[in-house]
């Protein structure tokens, strides 16, 4: 079965005058029609990076330096900007962060998504508004006609939310590329969008990448998850398996963070230190200094290797009883 | 909407009384008319009968109250030296002024946010920094400087264009115009350039700020993630946030163009309102001087309307809270 999106030792690099900040470094992961991947990490770990190199849509002085992304067959970074135009919005969509940001303040509603519609398809405008009706409809705006005709500012950030799914579901994309689009919303509600997109994405056949931060989040959410460090994957496997039993021992650290609510005021547990940084990242492994197994082993870097079916880890020394603790009963 | 008009239009009018009063007490002070209008050899007796006729022997307040009246009824007063209604004489000019002012307004407008939003898109190209350093040559030079050396290089050395005057003019729309006739279009050019510059500089450099500040908003980059086209991207999505800072500046700089013309009507000999009042001042001719800053005042107060109902057209921010208010 060929792959939906291959993306191979992906490197993205800022040129800044503090010298080359290498954001992402050697990511490679791949993804099924339909799949749905958590990209999972904390800040700077790359994550949202990745995400924007697939649609080439870095920001200067950011650059996709080396590797391939290859999409339904075609390499999006030899293809570059003409081939990436006419795949944005319509065979890939991205939701972004904050929905506060992404309306654009000074348009309706119906300006944004009529657009979207016509940069693809050559269709009257009242066939294009009748296709953002739908749309708004499906992630359950009610009265679509008046929200078309408002502005951003007249809603509310999970409306709105909804109206940058709405938009990025216009044109039936194969893959949506989601970067932590429920962070800035009220929990009720990051419950509702999540169950939505989920599934939007079984229906529709989407694959999706959900990059977050939130380990609970995507949990319940992807097929497979991939845990980025410093601008690396450092452990990549179907979710259930690597929560239940994280081999690197910074994925184990992540889930161990998350509270557990058992025990009322245990201690909660912590990795201790601070991911480095891009432009002054120690040798070797790049967890070793926050590590509570490196050993000089660990001052040359592992690569990515299997671990178990269907699963890899970055990590000279793995983890590989079964954990002690599980995530959540 | 209305609610917010009427609300807008009473402090315009507040505005204007507050001015006329300024103005009236500033005139008063500067000096006594009689002393330039009169003949030096005229008698005390003269004197005395020149000021009850201009009706200077009144108290102030009886001067500003009627003053005021006859404002109220259209009429700013009689020009001491030409014998006619002050308002008359400046409506006599104010097509010219109007006329240059529009025409620069055009060009700095026509010209500025195209070279603007291109600096801010490509700030490190050649083209950006080229533009932002004319920019700064266009509003540090003084103004009456450029506009020599305008006339120097178009109409002296290169002799494409006469150096000074109207030219011929032609009737529009019942006033009299130059841009309709070859003629006076050509003597439009330079003034208008010369009048231009300066804001044009202004609208670069303010274009630019914005286009930079846009482009790295997020809705930008979800636009371009929509697959939209560079070109939709930046005619719509930045241009109409960019416009807003914009108009206000606009507005602003209208009023001021109108006004304060005066510069480049000396250098071009160009026969608007500010060579009038330059005019007017040395004469101590108070009626004109009178009529003149309250005509600006209301043009200015006039344009700031306009540009809040403009700014509420082009955010809907704004429109709505208007709405409320």
């Amino acid at each position: 079965m060929t792959k939906l999106l291959d993306v191979r030792d992906l490197q993205t690099h800022f040129l800044t005058r503090d010298g080359v900040a290498k954001a992402v470094d050697g990511v490679s992961f791949s993804l099924d029609k339909g799949q749905i991947l958590g990209l999972v990490g904390e800040s700077g770990s790359g994550k949202s990076v990745t995400g924007f190199s697939i649609l080439g849509l870095v920001d200067p002085p950011g650059r996709v330096t080396g590797g391939q992304i290859v999409f339904d067959g075609d390499d999006l970074v030899a293809g570059g900007e003409p081939m990436l135009r006419h795949l944005r919005g319509k065979r890939i969509a991205m939701i972004f962060q904050d929905p506060m940001m992404t309306l654009n303040p000074v348009l309706r509603i119906d300006t944004q998504m009529v657009e979207t519609v016509r940069a693809h398809e050559k269709v009257s405008r009242a066939e294009a508004l009748r296709r953002s009706r739908e749309a708004l409809v499906q992630v359950g705006i009610s009265s679509p006609d008046e929200r078309l005709q408002s502005y951003p500012h007249q809603f509310s950030g999970g409306m709105r939310q909804r109206v940058a799914i709405a938009i990025a579901l216009l044109h039936k994309p194969d893959l949506i590329i989601a970067d932590e689009p429920t962070t800035a919303l009220d929990v009720t509600i990051q419950a509702q969008i999540l169950s939505e997109v989920q599934e939007l994405c079984v229906k529709s056949g989407t694959a999706l990448i959900w990059i977050t931060h939130d380990l609970a989040v995507v949990s319940s959410l992807a097929d497979r998850l991939a845990v980025m460090y410093a601008g690396r994957i450092i452990e990549e496997g179907p979710t259930a398996e690597v929560i239940a039993n994280p081999r690197h021992p910074y994925t184990r650290g992540l889930i161990d963070s998350v509270p557990q609510g058992k025990r009322h005021g245990a201690m909660l547990t912590q990795i201790k230190g601070m991911t480095p940084s891009l432009l002054n990242l120690p040798q070797g492994c790049k967890f070793a200094p926050r590590c509570p197994r490196a050993d000089d082993a660990c001052l040359v870097e592992p690569s990515l290797a299997p671990a178990g079916a269907d699963r890899s880890v970055r990590c000279v020394h793995p983890h590989d009883e079964p954990p002690g603790k599980v995530l959540a009963p | 909407m209305i609610v917010y008009l009427v609300r807008r239009v009473g402090q315009s009018l507040l505005a204007v009384m507050a001015m006329a009063i300024l103005v009236f007490l500033g005139v008063y002070f500067i000096g006594n008319p009689v002393d330039v209008l009169i003949n030096p050899e005229a008698t005390q007796a003269d004197i005395i009968a020149t000021t009850e006729r201009l009706g200077l022997d009144k108290p102030l307040y009886q001067q500003f109250g009627i003053f005021i009246w006859n404002a109220l009824h259209g009429d700013l007063g009689t020009s001491f030296v030409y014998g006619r209604p002050a308002l008359e004489i400046i409506l006599d000019r104010l097509p010219a002024t109007m006329e240059l002012a529009l025409v620069a307004l055009f060009l700095s407008v026509g010209i500025g946010i195209p070279l603007g939003v291109w600096a801010g898109l490509r700030p490190n190209s050649i083209a950006g920094r080229t533009i932002m350093g004319g920019s700064i040559l266009g509003f540090s030079l003084p103004n009456f400087w450029q506009g020599m050396l305008l006339i120097l290089v178009f109409a002296v050395l290169l002799g494409w264009l006469p150096a000074g005057g109207r030219g011929e003019t032609t009737e529009f729309l019942g006033l009299q115009v130059s841009f309709l006739t070859w003629d006076g279009l050509t003597h439009l050019i330079l003034p208008a350039i010369n009048l231009a510059l300066f804001k044009m500089s202004l609208i670069i450099r303010l274009a630019r700020a914005n286009t930079r500040e846009v482009c790295l908003q997020d809705y930008i980059k979800f636009a371009r993630a929509k697959g939209l086209s560079g070109r939709r991207v930046v005619l719509v999505h930045v241009l109409k946030n960019i416009m807003i800072p914009v108009v206000t500046i606009i507005g602003l700089e209208l009023g001021s163009m109108v006004a304060f013309a005066i510069v480049t009507e000396t250098v071009f000999a160009w026969p608007g309102m500010g060579k009038l009042l330059i005019d007017s001042i040395n004469l101590l001719d108070r009626p004109v001087i009178v009529a003149y800053l309250m005509l600006t005042v209301l043009i200015i107060v006039a344009i700031n309307l306009l540009v809040d109902v403009i700014y509420s057209l082009l955010d809907p921010r704004i429109r709505l809270s208007e709405m409320k208010a």
